[in-house]
């Protein structure tokens, strides 16, 4: 039987078995969502901005392990959700964008809702089509999902005009897809892994350095093995917390600008680098000059070969899925004599215990005035250290990834290589969807909130029952911090004047919204937000003006020129 | 992007600068596009390199005579004569292009117009599949 290209599009995502598309309609996609009407097996979720819709699939991706699907249409369709598509490709999160196109014969004219997609996202995808024959849609969307999935995950976007999706052909779906020129590694050289294990056990002051790698490589299990095997510290990176378990003895916390002393301390005097799964950025090892004065051995697993040796000379390259890396690492420890010699590194555990001592993460608490990062304190002890937490970008953003110990992976949902404010509500919807009856909650501030805060109607419609968490400070606290720090107490456009009423607006979304002034509220008030199993809760914490995120390592400056609390 | 020998592949030489760790990473990156089949760096070896150029002059009166002996040395041709302008066809290096350039009064160039480089391995290396 013959269908048309818009209900080829649809029975695809429903052999790729997507549950949830997240979308927004329009005239160049009115064939497919016509389509969409008349099935039930793929449900579409209507958001109120295309930006959300692609951040929302993104959530649904990051908290399982499965390709996020989006819908847009053409023209403004697909440039509102080029923020979201890029926000998808920094952190790798695999995705597929269906965009609507004027109909073929109308490109090129300037035609109403035109724009060049395919150039347009171009730089911010990992590989992007424009679908000119009804009879290549089926093997287009097959190859977008496989190429979203393997290898380095990442957005793919398929364009297709408005022409195409109204013509009809025969369907079929292919089983299998190869693509001449593009075989992601698998395994990994041999050699390589002996050479890894062989320095691994002759280090004195090794550090197992993790990122976001882990968690889409469904490797935390291995990762977390051989941590314990190995009886070395471990630190994650802002992408890889959960990776590693955060109340485990041999975590030393976050790595980077603002990790703990202990962690940044740690990479840059250990002797043995063990980096897996992440990509040495700017906000990990700062300065790279003063991070490569000391001298150390470099091992470095990732599936990206383009991400080795971009930023950090390394001496022992391991290219290959994460997962099966580390499984082979695994296999080569347990079948070698020698065994990991905790005597030998007795000294460097010593050297750290003194450096954790320092209890970088220390702030002072107060009975008059909300600190924020009280709040996560709590919101981890309410919620049993168990909620899927998304976040928005800036000071509340660092104090989740802080205080709230992920001991488990795909719970802590950020965008931490774009960092695209208005991220963490959107996100949270996805999650939502994916985990029905999980508590997620949204960690945010007055400014991000504000970004996306449209889609607390999409919430009402679908019965989100989302905890907003949003630190009310009423500044764009990590603009002003670094104002205060380096722009002389000039704080430039980054106070947020005229705030709405909060609870008010939650309410008039249909939701239920509540104010906290005082410390001895957060956790009642928290408590009584999670029993409302039912309802989206919208928490107000009016929370101290002044309070910065520490330690911080300044851009431009090595990881041990680090400023504490103290220190001010 | 021309195509080649094989009906389902296109070539193209690119020609860039950089330190060491430049030209690694855009070698990764240029792996990294979905499309690309295979990357050499023709530079790592024996290798030749031609680009086409066409270069309009004018020609007229005593340096009619000039451009036509500096065209001979250059080994090119005039592939089109006006009574005033003569179009020269030079293929070479790149180098020996801009040499070409150098080499005649640069006032009496109307238009250039360049193919970029193609390059091909030495001898018996190959860019193979």
């Amino acid at each position: 039987m013959e269908l048309t290209g818009a209900e080829i599009t649809i029975r695809c995502l429903q052999e790729e078995g997507a549950e949830y598309v997240f979308g927004y309609p329009g005239g160049a996609v009115l064939h497919i969502y016509d389509a969409l009407f008349t099935q039930d097996q793929v449900k579409h979720i209507l958001v109120r901005h295309e930006q959300a819709a692609i951040h929302a699939a993104d959530g649904y991706a990051r908290s399982t392990d499965k390709v996020g699907v989006a819908l847009v249409t053409s023209g403004p369709g697909v440039t509102n959700a080029v923020t979201g598509i890029a926000t998808a490709y920094m952190d790798s999160i695999p995705m597929v964008i269906i965009s609507g196109q004027v109909p073929t014969y109308a490109i090129g004219e300037d035609a109403f809702q035109e724009v060049d997609t395919v150039g347009i996202t171009r730089p911010c995808v990992k590989h992007n089509f424009l679908v000119k024959d009804v009879k290549e849609i089926a093997s287009t969307i097959k190859k977008a999902f496989y190429l979203a999935k393997s290898g380095r995950p990442g957005p793919v976007l398929v364009d297709i005009p408005k022409d195409i999706s109204c013509q009809k052909t025969e369907f079929s779906y292919p089983t299998s897809v190869s693509i001449r020129s593009y075989n992601p590694a698998q395994h990994s050289d041999l050699g390589q892994i002996k050479n890894a294990v062989q320095l691994l056990l002759a280090a004195k002051r090794p550090m197992i350095y993790a990122g976001g790698g882990v968690i889409l490589a469904d490797a935390s299990k291995q990762l977390t093995e051989l941590v314990r095997l190995l009886g070395f510290p471990c630190t994650n990176t802002l992408m890889g917390l959960g990776g590693y378990p955060a109340t485990d003895k041999q975590f030393v916390g976050m790595l980077g600008m603002h990790g703990t002393y202990e962690a940044n301390m740690g990479m840059q005097y250990c002797d043995v680098l063990l980096a897996v799964g992440a990509r040495f950025d700017d906000r990990v090892v700062g300065n790279v000059k003063h991070f490569s004065q000391e001298k150390r051995k470099i091992i470095h697993i990732d599936i990206d070969p383009s991400s080795i040796s971009k930023r950090v000379k390394v001496d022992l390259p391991i290219v290959g899925d994460v997962a099966h890396v580390l499984n082979d690492l695994l296999a080569e420890l347990h079948g070698s004599k020698e065994k990991p010699d905790q005597q030998a590194i007795a000294p460097w555990w010593a050297q750290i215990k003194e450096w954790r001592g320092k209890n970088s993460l220390v702030y002072k608490n107060s009975d008059e005035i909300i600190k924020p990062q009280f709040v996560i304190e709590k919101l981890y002890e309410v919620t049993q250290g168990d909620a899927f937490i998304t976040s928005d970008v800036g000071q509340h953003q660092m104090w989740a990834a802080q205080y709230y110990k992920f001991d488990k992976p795909r719970r802590w949902i950020n965008s931490g290589g774009l960092g695209t404010m208005g991220f963490g509500l959107p996100a949270a919807m996805g999650v939502q969807l994916a985990h029905p009856d999980a508590h997620v909650a949204c960690v945010t501030g007055e400014g991000s909130i504000q970004m996306c805060i449209q889609e607390l109607s999409t919430c009402k419609q679908f019965q989100l029952p989302l905890k907003i968490i949003m630190l009310n400070n009423r500044y764009l606290g990590m603009v002003r911090q670094w104002q205060q720090f380096f722009h002389g107490n000039r704080y430039a456009e980054s106070y947020m004047d005229a705030l709405p009423d909060f609870v008010k607006l939650a309410e008039a979304y249909g939701h239920v919204g509540m104010r906290i002034e005082k410390p001895s509220d957060v956790e009642p008030a928290l408590k009584e937000a999670f029993g409302r199993k039912q309802q989206l809760v919208f928490m107000d914490f009016i929370t101290d003006q002044t309070e910065n995120v520490f330690p911080m390592v300044q851009g431009g400056k090595g990881l041990s020129e680090v400023i504490l609390a103290e220190d001010l | 992007m021309s195509p080649t020998e094989d009906a389902t592949l296109s070539r193209m030489t690119i020609v860039t600068s950089g330190s060491d760790e430049v030209i690694e990473q855009i070698y990764k990156q240029l792996n990294k596009l979905i499309e690309v089949v295979a990357v050499m760096d023709l530079s790592e070896g024996e290798h030749l390199e031609r680009e086409l150029m066409l270069v309009k002059v004018r020609a007229e009166g005593v340096v009619r005579e000039e451009m036509k002996r500096m065209t001979d040395i250059f080994r090119g041709c005039i592939i089109d004569v006006s009574d005033k302008t003569y179009t020269i066809q030079l293929t070479g290096t790149g180098h020996k292009l801009e040499s070409f350039l150098q080499a005649i009064d640069r006032s009496l160039i109307l238009e250039t117009v360049r193919t970029g480089a193609s390059g091909i391995g030495r001898g018996d290396r190959i860019l193979k599949l």
